[in-house]
């Protein structure tokens, strides 16, 4: 697939939140505020760009069936793939960790804006969603870092649309049953409605 | 020193009842009044996209019981050992074990509903309500407790994903658990009756809208409100 249109559909038609309903906690949760919002899509996108790769290594050459064989002629039967959770979110678990120290020691500013999204990042589904997708559909590595940045480029969209639209809301009278969760999930609808529009884009 | 007095000295206070009380509400209050779902917004990740039919819906039901009641019991084991500052990842690397665990088997013994369930078996791991019981109950609580904590939870998470698989499958593929509802309805009525599905109520929209309203009726019910 062409990698553009790949960037595209992932940011657009497959959205992370509008198609696949990933990462809705975070999404609920952050979403009371632009500013904060922002900083968490940077976050997402950052972290989804650097684990999507890496995790596409370990399974090339790690898990997948007959991943092995570089190692010796011996091992091109073994199938490790049953151990793919565990070891993407390790992983997960460990970038997030680095790319915290990482960002701390040479962009502080970042990491003021930054900081006390990373460690929630390491349990948001959208990120071990972005890897395990990326290992069922058998991407190369270039699609794999595509798709990576394109999905967080679509959460971090919807994210801060949605923080748009509900500091708006807060001057409206909503009924009391529907204050909070019940007319963000009413309001996530009708985005995802809007957004299926894209479907009809030809790629 | 008589049998009898030995047997004082070793006696205890009463040890509480299999069902105290207290342990009932463990299990009943999340699932109306402290809701997983629909009042501490937790777990929302991987329940809507299962949801078009019952089916996938309660066996992915089932799979988050088995998980969270079996993390929860393990972490209480493992609470007075466990460093606070590695806890989230020895917390993952439980979770992720009895996910694969729970996937195995799908693949072994169900391998349609497997291909069906996709990437969502594996998204268990990063359900809030996972860690979320295991951060607040299950380091600090014994470890029946904790079982009975993570069943509630989880029952409380399982009836709202079910209840909502139940109108977007019955409005949207005119079926319940596949068996045509609407086909038969219609029958009744004679030849021209026809009773229509709503393709919207399958895709994603459908279940944000659904969800969006069982949380109004509920939070009406029990008068919770969100500031």
């Amino acid at each position: 697939m062409d990698l553009f249109n790949l960037g595209i559909r992932s940011i657009f038609i497959d959205n992370m939140i509008f198609a696949y309903f990933l990462g809705m906690c975070s999404f609920l949760a952050v979403s009371k505020k632009v500013s904060t919002a922002i900083g968490l899509g940077a976050a997402v996108i950052f972290v989804l760009t650097v684990t999507v790769p890496v995790n596409w290594l370990l399974n090339e050459f790690v898990l997948k069936e007959g991943a092995l064989s570089w190692v010796n002629g011996e091992l091109a039967t073994v199938d490790l793939s049953f151990l793919r959770f565990i070891m993407f979110i390790a992983i997960i678990a460990a970038m997030v960790q680095l790319v915290e120290m990482v960002v701390e020691k040479f962009a502080p500013a970042l990491y003021g804006a930054l900081g006390i999204f990373l460690p929630l990042i390491a349990v948001n589904c959208a990120i071990l969603g972005g890897s395990l997708f990326m290992a069922q559909r058998d991407y190369t590595l270039a699609e794999a870092s595509v798709y990576g940045f394109g999905s967080g480029t679509g959460f971090c969209l919807a994210i801060v649309a949605l923080a748009a639209i509900r500091e708006k809301l807060k001057y409206s009278h909503v009924p009391n049953g529907l204050k909070g969760l019940g007319i963000t999930m009413l309001l996530t609808g009708l985005m995802g409605l809007a957004f299926m529009s894209f479907m009809g884009i030809d790629l | 020193m008589s049998a009898e007095t030995i047997e004082k000295t070793i006696e205890k206070k009463p040890a509480e009842a299999l069902f105290s009380k207290r342990r009932k509400k463990l299990v009943s209050d999340p699932l109306v009044d402290d809701n997983p779902i629909t009042i501490q917004v937790l777990g929302i990740c991987s329940a809507l996209a299962v949801t078009t039919q019952m089916k996938p819906t309660l066996v992915m039901a089932i799979s988050v019981i088995f998980v969270v009641v079996m993390s929860n019991l393990t972490i209480s084991l493992m609470r007075n050992t466990i460093p606070s500052r590695v806890r989230i990842i020895v917390q993952l690397a439980v979770v992720a074990t009895l996910v694969t665990l729970v996937s195995e088997v799908l693949k072994a013994f169900a391998y349609d509903m497997y291909k069906e369930l996709s990437v969502f078996v594996g998204l268990i791991i990063t359900n809030c309500i996972v860690m979320g019981r295991l951060e607040a109950f299950a380091l600090g609580n014994k470890p029946y407790d904790s079982i009975l904590d993570g069943f509630g939870s989880a029952l409380g998470y399982s009836w709202i994903i079910l209840a909502v698989a139940f109108f977007r499958e019955l409005w949207g593929s005119g079926a319940v658990f596949g068996i045509p509802v609407f086909e038969y309805v219609s029958s009744l009525f004679g030849p021209d009756f026809k009773l229509a599905t709503n393709g919207l109520m399958v895709s994603p929209v459908g279940a944000f809208i659904i969800l969006g309203l069982i949380i109004w009726v509920q939070r009406t019910k029990t008068g919770y409100v969100e500031h």
